[in-house]
């Protein structure tokens, strides 16, 4: 297990600082009965050799990381300077692959998060709330969204978008635009994805709500109605304190997965209004060319992402633990 | 007038869950009803109407539904080949890491050092890196060794970035079987392997389950790893799916993809029909205890 888990990270990391050996060429000069012609080729003999002595190729240094398609440290400088107000910097900024990429999974994390736990909230309050042989059914369907493979409910709800397909027919009628498609619409396509990722989320945060709202302690909700509170205030002082270890687990397991949102981007085909950072690896690793030091760049740097995003919390639970020792 | 009043928001509660069931399920009931149809008929321009009723297929096959979809998918692409790709890879993938899983959440569970916190941040830490991007640091020595692009090396890479999860589910779940069970067993004059066999094996299938549903689930709709890991004849039925849509778009085949999704979602809709219980309680196991 060590072995698959460690050695790829540190390949990932030797080879996002190397880049593949360019051909070596050389110039021959052939000379034939009409005259002499230099001819410049690639000298494979040689360029083999040198692959061979370092499979890696060359040692770069973090230039891959300062490179045009991940940090960009040169355009940057140039944007920073060019631009008068922080809106028209970000505005340029998004023009670089990496940071749209970064600004796209950024956004998507930080609006599905919340929509996603305030609606499984209301769900999971909502079932516990109605005649007890239904719930059943209600949670199996449910689960539905959650379950089915990421990439397979995006095609599905991508089919149905479809200018030809029901939701696309409808949303064309309630805008009487016969000519609207989400597709077309960079704002659109991202509502879309976010739509999709709150569709899949809201499952996960129902079921760990639900299951907490059955160990609510009733004389506590008792005495609330005693004392004259109504339902809503019987969810905000009584239930959503109750719920709050459950809330901050599911917004850290939401944040975790929406961070690397990948497959619906493919199921969308919305890469040319849309990229995330795990769907730009993907993107360089697959194809013909297989730019694996560009993929391994931008491993590095969203595992350096994953790890500011989660280090409160790794703190926190690192102080526990030392506490409870 | 209190009761009218709570009446009123009981309506209201009803409405809005039946609104969240549709929008969960209807996707589902949608595409599985169009992929009888024919493409004129799913994707209809004149009138969505048609998808419900059918009216072109019916004029091309002389009946509401048609299996030309299913048969073009299975039959023509191949799609049975991905299916049983994917079979492979699920079983072997639940048995392997179940295998590894039980014996060292197991031993991890009646070891007295303190591995909890440990195995919790790794469980953490896999969980939140996007498994792509482990797969830049694989493909290098897969195609030095030359094993890219067959099955067992994909299983090989699904189980161990499924392993730490497994083994923090399971060891939560062994740490629930009272130590007294299989020391009581040891008094009766058991080995440790012994205890283990006879007390616990019976005992411990529900979290197994649990657990092994879900590296079924993680092997079933991985989709990152298997398209970068395996050729294009191995592939299993999420990557042949994705590819289906580059082909099928130009060759108007698409009621190919829709059958083959529909395909590829009812074994889970069976496995939520079948394991409901089990995988709410895997959930909601994390949450309550983490």
């Amino acid at each position: 297990m060590l072995i698959f888990i460690f050695l790829p990270i540190i390949s990932v990391v030797l080879q996002s600082v190397h880049t593949p050996h360019e051909n070596i060429l050389i110039t021959v000069e052939n000379c034939d009965p009409f005259g002499c012609k230099k001819v410049t080729s690639i000298d494979h003999e040689a360029t083999k050799n040198l692959n061979q002595s370092e499979p890696l190729g060359k040692f770069v240094g973090l230039d891959i990381y300062f490179d045009r398609g991940h940090l960009a440290i040169e355009k940057l400088k140039l944007i920073w300077k060019n631009s008068e107000n922080i809106f028209s910097f970000i505005q340029s900024l998004s023009d670089l692959p990496f940071y749209k990429a970064v600004f796209f999974t950024l956004t998507f994390t930080f609006t599905v998060t919340p929509i996603m736990l305030l609606l499984g909230l209301l769900i999971a309050l909502g079932v516990n709330s109605i005649n007890k042989r239904l719930r059943g059914i209600v949670i199996f369907f449910s689960l539905l969204p959650m379950i089915v493979t990421p990439l397979i409910g995006s095609i599905i709800l991508f089919w149905m978008i479809d200018s030809r397909g029901i939701i696309g027919n409808l949303i064309q009628w309630l805008f009487d635009d016969p000519n609207l498609s989400l597709k077309a619409s960079t704002t659109l396509t991202w509502i879309m994805l976010i739509v999709y990722g709150v569709w899949h989320a809201i499952p996960f945060s129902f079921i760990v709500f639900y299951a907490g709202l059955q160990t609510v302690p009733k004389d506590q909700l008792e005495s609330a109605k005693i004392d004259g509170a109504n339902k809503f205030e019987e969810v905000i002082y009584i239930i959503i304190p109750h719920l709050m270890p459950l809330i901050t687990f599911v917004t850290l397991m939401q944040l975790m997965d929406n961070f690397r949102v990948f497959e619906p981007i493919v199921g969308f085909s919305a890469e040319a209004h849309a990229t995330s950072l795990s769907w730009i690896i993907f993107n360089d690793l697959g194809g013909e060319t297989r730019q694996l030091s560009a993929a391994a760049t931008s491993s590095i740097l969203t595992i350096i992402g994953v790890i500011i995003l989660l280090s409160p919390v790794l703190l926190r639970t690192w102080r526990d633990f030392k506490f409870k020792k | 007038m209190i009761k009218s009043n709570s009446n009123r928001f009981s309506i209201l509660i009803y409405i809005f869950i039946i609104i969240w069931v549709f929008l969960a399920s209807f996707p589902f009931f949608w595409t599985f009803w169009g992929s009888f149809k024919v493409e004129l008929d799913f994707f209809s321009i004149s009138n969505w109407y048609n998808a419900v009723t059918g009216k072109n297929t019916l004029d091309t096959y002389n009946s509401q539904f048609t299996g030309a979809g299913y048969e073009g998918a299975w039959v023509q692409e191949e799609f049975w080949k991905s299916f049983v790709n994917s079979a492979i890879v699920c079983f072997f993938v639940v048995l392997t890491s179940l295998t590894i899983g039980t014996l060292g959440a197991y031993a991890l569970s009646r070891s007295n050092y303190k591995y909890t916190f440990w195995l919790l941040i790794t469980a953490l830490i896999f969980r939140a890196m996007p498994p792509i991007t482990l797969v830049a640091g694989y493909l290098p020595p897969f195609f030095d060794w030359n094993i890219w692009g067959i099955l067992p090396t994909t299983i090989i890479v699904l189980v161990s970035i499924n392993q730490p999860f497994t083994l923090w589910m399971l060891h939560s779940f062994f740490q629930n079987i009272p130590k007294e069970l299989d020391e009581s067993a040891k008094v009766d004059g058991c080995s440790q392997f012994q205890a283990f066999r006879h007390v616990i094996i019976p005992v411990m299938w529900p979290g197994v389950i649990t657990t092994g549903l879900f590296s079924f689930l993680l092997a079933y709709n991985d989709f990152a790893v298997t398209a970068m890991l395996l050729s294009d004849e191995n592939r299993t039925m999420i990557p042949k799916i994705a590819a289906f849509l580059g082909t099928t778009y130009t060759e108007g085949n698409i009621m190919f993809a829709v059958a083959a999704v529909v395909s590829a979602t009812v074994p889970l809709f069976i496995l939520v029909m079948f394991f409901q219980k089990k995988i709410v309680s895997g959930l909601t196991q994390g949450a309550v205890k983490g």
